[in-house]
């Protein structure tokens, strides 16, 4: 067996020769269990995303491509079709990228860059870190009865002042929209984003700083024209991770986007993300239908793989630069 | 001032101002508007987290009627009081059943990527495919549970929920373990394996214990985020309005009461979803402090 010529272990001397000793036994027993169940561990995504096909053959073989650009959900006439799912999954996720990016590197270089003092900016990385814990469907349930109330006068005010800008026009505000759900997803991805820039400006070399300062920079223009590029690598990988989890992101588009299947330019008004339309529908869904939420998943799947895979590309890119 | 005043520059150069005054003014504004952004930033992401907690405390507070919520199911539609200790049992059992799956299966992977395998193609490509599935939604751990355990079984189950939590639960815990062992000196390595003990022996009587505290803040980190997940359970534990300890039924978890609670017009009910609220944020905190605890502690 392979396995017996693994390392450790001499064999020259006698009184050392490899024998089936029970200790031995439980060693390479013990070796292969772990190798197995690492190998297992790295299979569980090949098997997700094989099963989510599988689950999905039925609406694949029925829509085939055209499901991708198909805006009814019909139960009745069995057609489906998630194109305004995959603009609302886009919409909420590219609001909640424009607010938490430039909050989310301010704050890094906040609390990187010694504007401050250490005993103010380490309570602040704990308080932000906290969000992190902080469930979705809690943030869901505030939502719904805090956030939508206290912003609906502010929708209003959009509407009526800025309505000749389509995405503020369009009737009168729902308090459920596209854009409640982009400001909730920017909250719960803004620490993420926070945290990984921090740690690449940590990593970044002082000779960088230093020189920068030297030319007669000031300490802004440090941070804008050298850290930043110096440091982008980290935030992009950042910003796509934010973005994976703000796609995938479900119980706060389900319980504020309010679900409607339509595509409107205006982000005051209800719509739909594909993880609302599963988490609404999968309940009551016929066999058809549970293949067609099969194959949305599918999609968002893809457009989660794609997004990650980029991120950790990039991260170990940067990594391998840094050694 | 002074080195410009001490070298005198050559002729056909001014003398350089070094002083503070000689950055142009618009470069002066722009480093304090910026600095002012960044504060107005920081605020605004905190301001959130306070709203959010603030709020859940003050209606959680008032609808948290001890005992009863932890010993009566929640009321008929109409009617008042009422608990969820349905749903505290419910996710203590989904929990548990993802931590039997999850946490043997990550830690023993762990050992392999950081202790017999490191750097071997095999534990990159397991280490890389962690990562991703790390990103994978939530929801999509839910549809995978559902198409394998759901469908063969025919009805939805506390076990179904246990395994699509096994599954969001496996990366974070294999990440975390594998970092714990790594920060285990490798002279008590050495030690181990010059007195004589197998791979086996050092991993479990030497490594192991040495990288406890950080190994347990791994889990309870992961068990943490998974408590609070209502996506992957939506369609594989399901709901329960009554009692249940049959891992094979349905049964109500916490995050999943709160959504449907949340979405349906009675007072009672949103009550109810409210206290759970405050409960669940009370748990999620209480295992992040406790995982910052036990992080702090060092064996070696």
């Amino acid at each position: 067996m392979a396995l017996t010529n693994s390392p450790s272990g001499f064999n020259r001397s006698p009184s050392l020769e490899k024998k089936a000793t029970p200790a031995r036994v439980i060693d390479i027993g013990f070796w292969g269990l772990t190798l197995t169940l690492a190998i297992g561990a790295g299979s569980v995504l090949v098997w997700v995303i094989i099963q989510t096909g599988l689950s999905s053959t039925q609406a694949i073989q029925q829509f085939g491509l055209g499901f991708l650009f198909n805006s009814s959900w019909n139960p009745v006439t069995n057609v489906y079709g998630v194109l305004p799912q995959i603009y609302g999954t886009i919409i909420t996720s590219f609001i909640a990228l424009l607010l938490a990016i430039p909050i989310g590197v301010g704050v890094a270089i906040f609390l990187t860059e010694d504007f401050v003092p250490r005993y103010i900016t380490t309570p602040i990385a704990f308080a932000i870190e906290l969000i992190v814990a902080i469930p979705s469907v809690v943030l869901g349930i505030w939502g719904i009865f805090v956030l939508v109330p206290f912003l609906r006068p502010f929708f209003q005010f959009l509407n009526q002042n800025f309505g000749w800008i389509p995405f503020f026009g369009g009737g009168a505000p729902r308090g459920n929209n596209l854009m409640i759900v982009g400001l909730v997803l920017a909250v719960m991805i803004v620490p993420i984003i926070i945290s990984i820039t921090r740690s690449t400006f940590e990593v970044l070399p002082p000779s960088l700083r230093s020189g920068s300062l030297a030319l007669g920079l000031t300490r802004w223009e440090t941070i804008l024209r050298v850290l930043i590029p110096a440091g982008l690598s980290g935030i992009v990988s950042s910003v796509m991770l934010a973005l994976g989890r703000a796609m995938g992101e479900t119980m706060v588009a389900a319980m504020l986007v309010g679900n409607a299947n339509r595509i409107d330019i205006s982000i005051l008004q209800p719509g739909a993300t594909i993880t609302s339309l599963i988490a609404s529908q999968f309940g009551e869904a016929g066999r058809l239908q549970v293949s067609a939420l099969m194959y949305a998943g599918l999609v968002l799947m893809v457009l989660s793989l794609v997004v990650n895979i980029i991120a950790e590309l990039i991260i170990r890119r940067f990594q391998n630069v840094e050694r | 001032m002074d080195i410009a005043d001490k070298q005198p520059a050559p002729d056909g150069i001014e003398d350089l101002d070094l002083s503070k005054k000689a950055i142009p003014n618009y470069r002066r504004v722009l480093s304090v508007v910026l600095t002012f952004l960044t504060v107005i930033f920081t605020a605004a992401v905190l301001i959130p987290l306070a709203a959010v907690v603030y709020g859940v405390s003050i209606k959680g507070v008032n609808q948290l009627k001890f005992p009863t919520v932890f010993t009566e199911l929640p009321p008929p539609p109409g009617l008042t009081e009422g608990g969820f200790g349905h749903a505290i049992i419910g996710t203590l059992m989904t929990l548990g059943i993802a931590s039997v799956i999850a946490v043997p299966f990550g830690v023993l992977a762990a050992i392999y990527l950081a202790e017999f395998g490191k750097g071997t193609k095999i534990a990159q490509l397991v280490k890389f495919s962690c990562n991703v599935l790390t990103g994978v939604p939530a929801i999509l751990c839910g549809l995978f549970a559902y198409s394998i355990v759901v469908i063969p079984m025919g009805n939805f189950s506390a076990f179904s929920g246990g395994v699509a939590i096994a599954v969001l639960m496996l990366p974070i815990i294999v990440r975390a373990t594998e970092e714990a062992l790594l920060l285990v000196p490798n002279e008590m390595r050495q030690a181990a394996m010059g007195i004589g003990a197998t791979r086996f022996q050092m991993v479990a009587n030497i490594v192991i214990p040495a990288a406890l505290p950080a190994l347990i803040t791994g889990i309870v980190l992961a068990l943490g985020r998974a408590a609070g997940e209502a996506a992957p359970l939506l369609f594989t534990a399901f709901n329960n309005n009554f009692w249940s300890h049959d891992p094979l039924q349905p049964v109500a978890t916490l995050p999943v009461l709160i959504y449907f609670f949340s979405i349906i017009p009675y007072k009672a009910s949103q009550e109810l979803a409210w206290a759970a609220a405050m409960m669940l944020v009370a748990i999620v905190l209480i295992f992040s402090i406790a995982a910052r605890f036990f992080s702090r502690q060092k064996s070696y």
